[in-house]
């Protein structure tokens, strides 16, 4: 079996930080990262976009740039295209890349696996032509592909930063659908101070939203009762806002609301999870160097908690200098001094977070769909379905699956945990700590026999 | 299924065949698949087994499964597979329920 000091999983700005921080001081490295090319989702195919797609996406993107050319250096082992199945005991790491199933085993394990989009159950979303929309931004990111006619639905700054680059790319979206309210925005004031202290992430919004404006994309804001329409695609959206009810025609919807902690691997190794009220979604339970309450990794970038791209580059940094200081190749001492700066580097970098989840909190009727709507898109089960659990005693998510099956297709609880957590604890008036989470087992990604069967236990996939 | 496509790719690159249900499309080599079919106008990936409802990529990065196609008799993720020379793709289960379309005949 192969064997690293440190292996991380993801190449996104955590892991890549991580990595090369780790390599650094001289540990072997193994980077298993899904992707066929480092980057993330932030900085997807960073190292393949030409000209014309740079001026599109902007510096903050090709920031990312820097990060892959750090993957590079001695010491790291980056096995590009691995989907992990499994962690098991003390970070020995199953895997299948082109077919083949592998293992590897970890001194320490450094999980980066980043953020996920928050489900957003709307009348319609399974519909094709509804994606998130950070999908659309990966289509842009990687292929160089744009949606014509596009509806933004949601809010927060991604939203913004996708309309803006499509606007920059000559297909501006049709309309922007802007679920916040000048109430959200009134109440986040309070949290102006630390916002800033971030001041450059508000100065960022401010030039998007100018850029969305000079391109003449119309605007909805505080909408409410928001369906898609269509029978075998996505036809239009329908929002009532300003009092009046809308039907804009498109043939793309991207949907965003927040993203959150992809807790997948991390849950499947006992980390124990809390929920973050301010973030509306579960995140793991860490000190300060990612060090997991409940199992032996370390944890890195949005899948500790929602930060950004530059809290997560932050976070794989301290975390390795954590790792290596366990494998013992730098004293505590030294680690406490190279970690000082990038430790106050994250605390400024957090401080414009209370304002933003504040002033973009999710969309409340995705919290809490009507009952006809679909919030498992795998078995198909709609909200109604899970509060009629509630009515006959269903407590938590792992009951409601005898009831039901939500969570128990392919994606595996990932676009509707929130989902099932939120509507029984509405339902049965407890807390989503209370409520809990769907319990997630290997294999976290389906593995087929042929690929075991071809485990020959050398892993010679990294070559 | 040809129609006009609701995306538009930014850039033109070398192209190679491949088949989606039988119909022949030429997609850019070594991009991302699910992104080549979408920008070729396909509209419908797969049919759920639950209620047979259409359904097409949402997430493009592995973690929602609504891109499900069948390839060599092994349904993958479109999203996260490179678009090579002469793929033959298909609807997951498509070829299983011609089989029994065929028996009951």
């Amino acid at each position: 079996m192969q064997r690293s000091d440190v292996v991380v999983i993801g190449a996104g700005p955590a892991g890549m930080a991580a990595a090369a921080t780790a390599a650094g001081h001289g540990a072997s490295v193994t980077v298993l990262d899904e992707q066929s090319r480092p980057g993330g989702q932030i900085y997807r195919d960073v190292d393949r976009a030409g000209p014309a797609r740079a001026a599109i996406l902007g510096r903050d993107y090709l920031h990312g740039a820097r990060l892959s050319g750090e993957l590079r250096a001695a010491g790291i082992t980056h096995i590009d295209g691995a989907e992990v199945w499994a962690i098991e005991g003390q970070g020995r790491v199953s895997y299948t890349r082109r077919g083949c199933a592998a293992q590897i085993e970890a001194g320490r394990l450094i999980l980066a696996t980043g953020a996920l989009e928050r489900p957003m159950p709307v009348p319609g979303w399974t519909l094709p032509g509804v994606m998130t929309a950070g999908a659309g931004q990966i289509l842009l990111k990687q292929s160089g592909v744009l949606a014509r006619r596009a509806v933004l639905v949601g809010c927060g700054p991604l939203l913004y930063l996708v309309a803006a680059q499509m606007v920059r790319a000559g297909t501006p979206p049709v309309a922007l659908i802007e679920t916040q309210t000048r109430h959200d925005l009134t109440g986040a004031a309070r949290h102006m101070g630390g916002a800033l202290r971030g001041w450059r992430h508000l100065a960022k919004g401010l030039r998007l939203l100018a850029e969305i404006r000079r391109a003449g994309v119309p605007r909805y804001t505080g909408a409410r009762g928001i369906e898609i329409e269509g029978t075998d695609r996505a036809q239009a959206v329908i929002c009532q806002s300003g009092g009046k009810t809308h039907r804009i025609a498109c043939d793309t919807v991207l949907l965003h609301h927040g993203v959150v902690p992809n807790t997948q691997a991390a849950r499947s190794i006992g980390v124990r999870h809390r929920w973050d009220a301010a973030q509306h979604c579960f995140a793991p339970v860490l000190d300060t160097w990612g060090g997991a309450e409940g199992a032996e990794a370390l944890i890195a970038g949005d899948g500790a908690g929602i930060g950004g791209a530059v809290v997560a580059e932050l976070s794989g940094r301290i975390a390795a200098l954590r790792a290596v200081e366990q494998l013992g190749r730098i004293t505590e001492g030294e680690r406490d001094r190279l970690a000082a700066p990038l430790l106050r580097a994250r605390g400024r970098e957090r401080a414009v977070r209370p304002f933003l989840d504040a002033a973009y909190p999710p969309f409340a009727e995705a919290l809490a769909p009507a009952d006809s709507t679909i919030i498992c898109r795998c078995e198909e089960v709609t909200a109604g379905d899970i509060r009629g659990y509630a009515r006959l005693g269903c407590l938590g998510p792992n009951q409601a699956k005898a009831f039901g099956r939500p969570g128990m297709g392919p994606c595996q609880g990932r676009y509707c945990g929130l989902s099932v957590t939120g509507l029984l604890a509405q339902a049965n008036g407890q807390t989503p700590d209370e409520t809990g989470y769907m319990r997630v087992r290997p294999p976290l990604k389906p593995v087929t026999l042929g690929a075991l069967a071809q485990m020959d236990g050398t892993g010679d996939g990294a070559r | 299924m040809k129609t006009v496509s609701p995306f538009l790719e930014l850039e033109e690159k070398p192209r190679v065949g491949v088949t989606f249900e039988g119909e022949r499309f030429e997609l850019p080599e070594g991009e991302n698949l699910a992104a080549s079919l979408l920008a070729a106008g396909v509209r419908v990936f797969r049919r759920t087994p639950v209620s047979d409802a259409p359904r097409a990529p949402f997430c493009m990065m592995g973690a929602c499964f609504d891109c499900l196609v069948e390839i060599d008799g092994v349904v993958r993720q479109a999203c996260m597979i490179d678009v090579v020379d002469e793929l033959e793709i298909v609807r997951p289960g498509a070829e299983a329920a011609k089989g029994t379309d065929d028996a009951a005949k």
